[in-house]
């Protein structure tokens, strides 16, 4: 049995591109830089694609981290003309919602830093949770002109 | 996707364990540097200079890694400065607001000097 799978799919919207990972660890650097590649084709700069690189690790470890039962992470990435639109999913009984609160700065502590970086990488970012479903982090980054 | 450590020991004016790391910090390769870290501690080594100049790539569980150790050497009055000059990973530590929390250095002789 295949344990990744990735598909390209054209749409009007401009394209899809879909990466299922093994919810381990090691598939993580996988993740970010498949991300990496398609944001370099769709023009970003150097900066906004370490950015989301980070932002979609960050969201693949909650999954991996947090993610009860789960298997795989799923990532989606939605292309338009200007933004790229990245879900990331597991297939767990999902991420408790205190894990995706954002945290407070100042002390100094060990962990909760994730969703900060996301949502301090990207242009926007919502979550569902379903407790019976996983959870669907989906978030947007503009292409700067 | 991997991360190469190596500690070497200055024995100066104040003795500072240096480790240096080479490659990616995520969530696969950060326990190995959180058992070096934790190994250096344990054996009574609470002046360390993380030298960050040849890490690519850094994420929350490796930021995680760095708070740990800090919080453990401080516990005996020991301290922890990163040498870091790429961009990119030094706008983590500046978002995350780290950077007050590490003394963070351009070169590993400032990050010594300033233990």
């Amino acid at each position: 049995m295949r344990e990744s799978l990735t598909r390209v799919t054209d749409t009007d919207a401009g394209g899809v591109v879909e990466l299922r990972i093994p919810s381990r660890a090691e598939w993580v650097g996988v993740a970010r830089l498949a991300v990496a590649g398609i944001a370099s084709r769709l023009q970003f700069s150097i900066e906004d694609i370490e950015d989301l690189k980070l932002a979609v690790a960050e969201a693949c470890t909650n999954c991996i981290q947090h993610a009860q039962g789960g298997d795989s992470v799923a990532i989606t990435c939605h292309i338009f003309s200007d933004k790229i639109v990245v879900r990331v999913e597991d297939s767990g009984a999902g991420a408790s919602a205190r894990a995706l609160e954002p945290r407070r700065l100042g002390e100094p502590k060990v962990g909760g830093l994730g969703v900060f970086l996301i949502r301090s990488l990207m242009d926007d970012v919502e979550y569902e949770l379903n407790p019976h479903a996983g959870t669907t982090l989906t978030m947007t980054k503009f292409l700067r002109t | 996707m991997d991360i190469k450590v190596n500690v070497r020991e200055l024995n100066g004016r104040r003795p500072v364990s240096v480790v240096d790391l080479n490659g990616e910090i995520d969530v696969y390769t950060s326990p190995k540097v959180k058992e070096t870290i934790m190994e250096l501690i344990d054996a009574g080594h609470y002046a360390l200079v993380i030298n960050l100049e040849n890490v690519r790539y850094i994420d929350s569980t490796g930021l995680g890694v760095l708070i740990g150790g800090l919080k453990r050497v401080r516990e005996h009055s020991g301290a922890v400065n990163l040498v870091c000059t790429n961009p990119q990973i030094k706008k983590i530590f500046d978002i995350t607001g780290l950077v007050k929390i590490f003394g963070i250095f351009d070169t590993e002789a400032q990050a010594c000097e300033n233990l």
